[in-house]
């Protein structure tokens, strides 16, 4: 079988040659004609098989006319020249880059495009007269790099990126390598001429330096520690801001009284140190979005249809209870309401991940969330988008707490009795040097409050968590932030859901119940099937045996019905219950497809959802160590199948609404368990915000999934035990980081106190301890990262 | 030895030159996004190698160019 030259996929028997070259489908021919007409070629060079099958688009766009809807989307406009962001969730590689890059071949209006890879965005500059924006997003449309654009973009205004970090890592690392050469001199010829005439100046310049990194590139550690003391809590920052602002009142002192060097180099060091560990923490993927809620998913304008039957462009938001729509065919359906015109055939995997479409007829209530695909349909509003039965959800208090702040982290929890730990020892030491030499208290009592300053324990957990979350991130386990680790390592009950997180919605298990076919049925049946688009016509033209390809002598297909095929007097039909005359009983909710023969009923094919490779493994390994329970919205039919596949006793709920599961969840916290949840649909969504952790499985991870924690590739699913105990070994490594940073303090505080704390033994220490640390947290991390599958 | 002065200016000017670049290097957005720009470099030369030889198609689907483009 032949690959298509454009998108990599195989061809079916029907491959299109062009040109000399193998294409799927009409679609890639295309592509591949725009980009041969435009000598755009070399995209196929730099990787073979890239590009992605451009879908069908007519009128979808229409909203971006709307001069209100464009404006808010454009970044910026000066009447002729105009710039967007867009984001193309199927940038994937070089030739993407490539080919996005030189859009300006394609069209004579675009002057520019630049793409931002790991953001997945495209940023085009246009002149306004030449191409509209629409015009530009068909286009984008039409190479098969289409642009989401949603409701998300409409609310949004002009992003602000934050780049605070890196002017205070640039402050911190520039002023920490002057003061060491300027104190250099210093740590090794105390007493020589030259150096004495000018150590005043020297001093002096080390004092300039080290003012904005203590108030500037450190003041978040001020901030933090004044903002935990305010509330009562001693956090890990507590210690830090001690020891940097005793380091910075001692080393003014010293020098100007002219009673030594002060430790300024150690300072910015501290400093620069703790934000080398922040930068490395802030792992971010900026193409994944932890945050979103309905809005992402939902479209920005829908058509509504006029008491003069005229179409006209409305924002979602001014959809108003009474309000005609038209759906067109893959579109959201963005409020509640009741079908009015066309045969409806939605879509709810968003909403509750099952990706079998719905049959609705005219009268049915349809609700928001849901994607139509099949035609047009004419729909009736009943509520508005915000009082729509999936956007209810978001109205819960869990969507605005932040969830983060509630939770303590090893390092915070381990800075409280450090804090009181090193006040102790400051203390009890300055009172026994008050009786031995009391000129030397105030010496001693900083010194232990400089060189205790927990700069190694501070670094142990971000460099451990931030290397771990890019290994995760290495094995398709994308996680929000390195906290994320530390409570995956707490958990002690997961909760799954049912559809879409353990069974797959790739592929389906297809089993016949009836009379048996005979051999001239079964051909004709897959001749008739052959003919044939729809998914699950596909799926079961690709389950029955070969047969020789006959030419039908009838074929009709009987759209949201079945198809007929008609050969030799004999006729087969392939559908609904309805279609092929056959009273279903439907004691369950399983797909199915009836066949009858000459107007007899023959029996169905039923299409089970498959459980994901591993989920008993998962299971079981899981269930050794903490609690288990799968919740769904699903009715109990897989009751059975489910029982067989999972450990004895795990409990089954079934029939849980999208609020259901969220007390659920809640209930069990107020148990105090720690609780992971592991979704995947919208209605998962309010348990995903509930839960400790709520991870939500993803077929493809450019694709959306709800607000959550972290996000798993699907098949990656029977990693995910692996990963938790990869996370609890993680904390081990902090604690014993811990150690190791604790030992280096016992040794400096054995200086500190016997009041021989030189400024050149603080420099050496606090780089060295860290700078080991750093290390060892590295590469302990590095080794469970090669174990982890 | 007062040349120390001379140095310890020119050494600080020096330093403070490359840490403005730094900034304006940071201000511009060279830093948001630190993954494309490797790959972009790769690609001019390749283009000019492409365009040299297939000069042929060029011309033949130059009146196809004008068709594409009324998108």
């Amino acid at each position: 079988m032949s690959k298509c030259y454009h998108c990599g996929d195989n061809c079916n028997i029907t491959a299109i040659v062009f040109d000399d070259k193998n294409f799927c489908c009409n679609g890639c021919k295309t592509v591949y004609e725009i980009f041969q007409s435009n000598d755009l070629t070399y995209y196929y060079d730099l990787q073979s098989g890239a590009g992605t099958t451009p879908l069908a688009i007519e009128g979808k766009y229409d909203f971006l006319t709307s001069n209100t809807i464009a404006q808010r989307l454009i970044e910026f406009d000066d009447g002729t020249v105009q710039i967007v962001n867009l984001f193309i969730p199927g940038i994937h590689c070089s030739s993407c880059i490539w080919v996005l890059e030189n859009l300006k071949k394609l069209h004579p209006g675009i002057t520019n495009s630049q793409v931002d890879f790991p953001k997945k965005t495209v940023r085009v500059t246009f002149k306004a007269e030449l191409v509209t924006l629409k015009e530009l997003v068909i286009l984008l449309a039409k190479i098969g790099y289409e642009p989401y654009i949603s409701l998300d973009d409409y609310d949004k205004g002009k992003s602000k990126t934050d780049r605070s970090i890196l002017y205070k890592l640039g402050v911190a690392g520039f002023a920490f390598g002057n003061i060491m050469f300027l104190s250099f001199p210093e740590y090794f010829e105390v007493g020589e001429f030259w150096l004495d005439q000018y150590k005043g100046l020297f001093r002096w310049l080390m004092f300039a330096f080290s003012l904005p990194v203590v108030f500037y590139a450190g003041s978040d550690y001020l901030i933090s520690a004044y903002k935990g003391l305010r509330s009562g809590l001693l956090n890990i920052d507590v210690p830090i801001a001690l020891g940097v602002l005793v380091l910075f009142t001692r080393s003014s002192f010293e020098i100007f009284f002219d009673l030594g060097s002060g430790f300024f180099d150690s300072l910015t060091g501290l400093i620069f140190f703790l934000l080398v560990g922040r930068f490395f923490q802030q792992k971010t993927y900026s193409f994944l979005s932890f945050e979103r809620d309905y809005k992402s998913y939902f479209p920005i304008a829908v058509t509504r249809l006029s008491k003069k039957k005229k179409e006209e462009t409305v924002q979602v938001y001014d959809i108003k209870r009474g309000d005609r729509l038209l759906i067109r065919n893959k579109e959201l359906i963005p409020v509640d309401g009741i079908l009015i015109n066309g045969k409806a055939q939605i879509d709810y995997s968003f909403v509750t991940g099952e990706s079998e479409p719905v049959q609705k007829i005219s009268g049915d209530k349809v609700f928001a969330g849901g994607r139509q695909c099949y035609g047009a349909i004419e729909i009736e509003t009943l509520k508005s988008v915000s009082q729509s039965y999936l956007t209810q959800l978001w109205g819960n208090s869990v969507f605005q707490k932040d969830k983060t702040t509630a939770f303590q982290t090893l390092t915070d929890s381990i800075g409280k009795r450090f804090t009181i730990a090193v006040l102790a020892i400051a203390i009890i030491a300055a009172s026994f040097w008050m009786y031995q030499d009391s000129s030397k208290v105030f010496n001693v009592f900083t010194a232990v409050l400089i060189i205790a300053c927990p700069c190694a324990i501070a670094l142990a957990a971000p460099f451990t968590l931030g290397n771990m979350l890019r290994i995760f991130g290495r094995k398709k386990f994308y996680l929000k932030d390195s906290s994320v680790i530390e409570q995956l390592a707490q958990i002690d009950t997961a909760i799954f859901d049912k559809t879409g997180t353990i069974t797959t919605t790739q592929s389906s298990s297809i089993s016949y119940e009836g009379m048996e076919l005979s051999v001239e049925e079964e051909s004709l049946l897959k001749n008739t099937l052959r003919a044939s688009n729809h998914p699950l016509s596909r799926s079961l033209y690709a389950l029955l045996k070969e047969h020789d390809i006959e030419t039908l002598d009838e074929y009709r297909e009987y759209t949201g019905k079945g198809v007929q095929g008609v050969k030799d007097k004999s006729d087969v039909k392939v559908g609904s219950a309805d279609f092929v005359g056959h009273q279903q009983q439907s004691d369950y909710n399983s797909t199915s497809v009836h066949v009858s023969a000459n107007d007899a009923y023959k029996g169905c094919f039923v299409f089970n959802n498959n459980y994901r490779e591993g989920v008993s493994e998962v299971f079981k390994e899981m269930g050794r160590y903490m609690d288990l329970a799968v919740i769904s919205g699903d009715n109990s039919g897989e009751k059975t199948r489910l029982e067989k596949l999972l450990p004895k006793l795990t409990p089954l709920y079934f029939n849980q609404k999208p609020t259901d599961k969220l007390e659920f969840i809640s209930e069990l916290q107020a148990n105090d368990k720690k609780v992971l949840m592991v979704g995947d649909g919208l209605n998962d969504a309010g348990a995903l915000a509930q839960s400790n952790v709520g991870l939500a499985i993803s077929e493809n991870i450019n694709v959306f999934s709800p607000a959550c924690d972290g996000i798993l590739d699907a098949t990656k699913f029977k990693y995910l035990n692996n990963y938790i105990l990869a996370s609890k070994k993680a904390i081990k490594i902090i604690k014993l980081c811990f150690i190791l940073s604790l030992m280096y303090n016992v040794v400096g505080l054995y200086f500190a106190v016997t009041g021989q704390l030189e400024p050149v033994i603080a420099a050496i220490l606090m780089p060295l301890s860290s700078i080991s640390i750093v290390a060892f947290a590295t590469l302990a991390t590095n080794v469970i990262g090669k174990k982890l599958n | 030895m007062s040349v120390i002065y001379l140095l310890l200016t020119i050494s600080i000017v020096v330093a403070l030159v490359f840490f403005a670049a730094f900034i304006i290097s940071v201000r511009s957005g060279q830093y948001d996004d630190s993954y494309t720009p490797s790959v972009r470099m790769l690609f001019e030369d390749e283009v000019v190698k492409n365009t040299t030889i297939e000069p042929t198609t060029k011309i033949k689907k130059s009146n196809q160019l004008n068709k594409k483009q009324n998108l």
